[in-house]
């Protein structure tokens, strides 16, 4: 018969921590930037399927790294929790202040309870608002505190040089073009400093875009008009009303839909 | 309550649960008071007095489909309200008209917009039309017991088939057996008017702006023989609502082009009152 071990709190806590950043940095890096039309999030993802950044209602978008089913779950829990609140009360009266305290509470509580094993992800959380001063970004690492944040943010493997990177040369006014182009050139830094290039269909790239005329703000850039926007050539404004882009990628019209209760304006 | 989502600071466990895209079935598990249909209601004598919408045409063209209704709700033999609306997008490439219990079915209509918008931000694609029409059976079968009740809710959904490019029409009754209809429908009280008036004006071949003119020529011949019909009301400017949905997806007249086509159908019925004629042979 064994005797257990005494750890000390700070120490099972120190571990539990250290084992969540651990699984996070193995992931690929994702950064969300304001730019002056909205919120731009770009993620290395090769996959066309499995999405880091998604929609979670009319102005807010969740997007996050680490391990996907943990994330996924965290997702579709925030989509029904702003989808019955909506339909409860009002469209307006889903935040993404109160999404984020909900995960906030959500990723505490799994953190400090023993019996779980603790999240390996991290989240954010943002919200596009009339101007970019009224836009929110929320952080949320694996353990349950909330950071807000503004400008510039970045998550994930090697985040911390991304995020320095990006803190330089970010500025709120940029144009989409260059603001893509900036996320782009800090996720290839890697941490032996050298750069690699990433090209379009290594990237996932989606949209808060407050000048949409939807009621639904998200939408996710695609195929010609992302390589369009990479390649910086005179930068066109996103074509709007979606048929072209969505029958580009052989997509089901996902970025489309016309806010539901708001059809009737356009 | 099983609903109040705050009591624990954090999401509940059926939030974080796998398992269906659909927001009625979450609805279902974890808030069923919340439904339509998911009420008792008290045994009443007689039939209840609720605010009733009446009539909704559509018809198909050439690249799409139109969706109209009247804009009058009625209770009893009064009118209620002049400038209803139960014509709305279900999602980009959809639409659906109400007739019957207004109440009732305002409510179905925003739980029906939300499943669709739901299971398209959970799976990351949009439903089928077909999907989408069979969804809206589930609903109408949930509203059976207040159907039967007197408190009926009959609606007609349309929408561009992305994938067999063209427009679809499915109507309903009130037990959720759903039947594609070709060509043009009606439903409400009013429809039978409207139906023989289609049946007349329809051809295959139509243009978007004849579709469109059609419908309103319809509308007009339902509101011209049943009272709980509103014809165009051009003194208040309360005019039928109107959306063609396409490739392009969902798109409401506005206001001038409706009174446009209205007037026009107007003017002319004041020299054939009895609208457009077909030839007997």
């Amino acid at each position: 018969m064994s005797t257990p071990f005494y750890v000390s709190p700070q120490q099972a806590m120190a571990d539990r921590a250290e084992y969540a950043r651990k699984g996070i940095a193995r992931g690929r890096g994702l950064v969300v930037l304001q730019y002056a039309d909205g919120i731009v999030f770009v993620a290395e993802n090769p996959s066309r399927a499995l999405h880091k950044v998604s929609e979670i209602y009319d102005r807010i978008a969740f997007a996050a790294t680490g391990k996907y089913n943990e994330y996924e779950s965290l997702r579709i829990g925030g989509t029904r929790y702003a989808d019955l609140r909506g339909y409860t009360y009002d469209r307006e009266d889903v935040t993404a202040r109160g999404l984020a305290n909900l995960y906030a509470q959500t990723l505490g509580n799994i953190f400090s309870s023993g019996a779980e094993k603790p999240y390996e992800v991290e989240l954010l959380v943002a919200e596009v608002g009339e101007s970019p001063a009224e836009d929110e970004i929320y952080r949320l690492p694996h353990d349950g505190s909330i950071i807000d944040e503004h400008g510039s943010v970045a998550v994930g493997g090697n985040s911390d040089q991304i995020g320095s990177y990006l803190g330089q040369r970010h500025r709120d006014d940029m144009d989409l073009g260059e603001a893509l182009r900036l996320a782009v050139e800090s996720l290839g830094r890697d941490s032996g400093g050298n750069d690699r290039t990433l090209t379009a269909d290594q990237l996932e790239v989606a949209l808060l875009d407050r000048k949409r005329p939807q009621q639904r703000k998200f939408k996710r850039l695609l195929g010609r008009q992302l390589a369009e926007l990479l390649d910086g050539a005179g930068t066109p404004a996103p074509a709007e009303g979606g048929g072209e882009e969505a029958a580009e990628s052989g997509a089901a019209p996902d970025e489309g839909a016309a806010g539901a209760e708001d059809g009737s304006k356009d | 309550m099983a609903a109040n989502f705050h009591d624990q600071g954090r999401l509940p466990a059926a939030f974080l649960r796998p398992g269906s895209s659909s927001f009625l079935d979450f609805l279902s598990d974890y808030a069923p008071e919340r439904l339509p249909g998911g009420r008792s209601l008290p045994p009443v004598e007689g039939p209840v007095e609720t605010v009733h919408g009446t009539t909704i045409v559509a018809a198909t063209f050439s690249g799409g489909v139109v969706l109209a209704g009247d804009r009058r709700a009625t209770m009893g033999n009064m009118i209620a309200q002049r400038d209803v609306e139960k014509v709305f997008p279900a999602d980009e490439f959809s639409a659906v008209g109400i007739a019957g219990t207004a109440g009732i079915a305002v409510e179905l209509v925003r739980l029906f917009q939300l499943e669709l918008e739901h299971f398209e931000k959970v799976e990351g694609h949009a439903l089928s039309l077909e999907g989408k029409a069979n969804r809206l059976s589930t609903m109408i079968r949930g509203n059976l017991g207040m159907a039967l009740q007197g408190l009926a809710v009959v609606p007609m959904f349309a929408g561009y088939d992305v994938e067999r490019q063209r427009g679809r029409i499915f109507s309903y009754d009130v037990t959720g057996g759903r039947s594609e209809e070709l060509g043009f429908a009606a439903v409400g009280s009013g429809s039978i008017f409207a139906r023989g008036s289609l049946k007349k004006l329809h051809r295959d071949d139509l243009g978007e702006e004849q579709a469109t003119t059609a419908v309103v020529q319809a509308l007009y011949d339902a509101a011209d023989d049943d009272s709980a019909t509103g014809g165009p009301d051009l003194a208040r400017r309360i005019f039928p609502i109107v959306a063609v949905i396409t490739e392009d997806g969902y798109r409401r007249l506005t206001e001038d082009e409706v009174s446009g086509i209205a007037r026009a159908v107007h003017e002319a019925r004041l020299q054939l009152p009895n609208g457009p004629q077909a030839p007997v042979l």
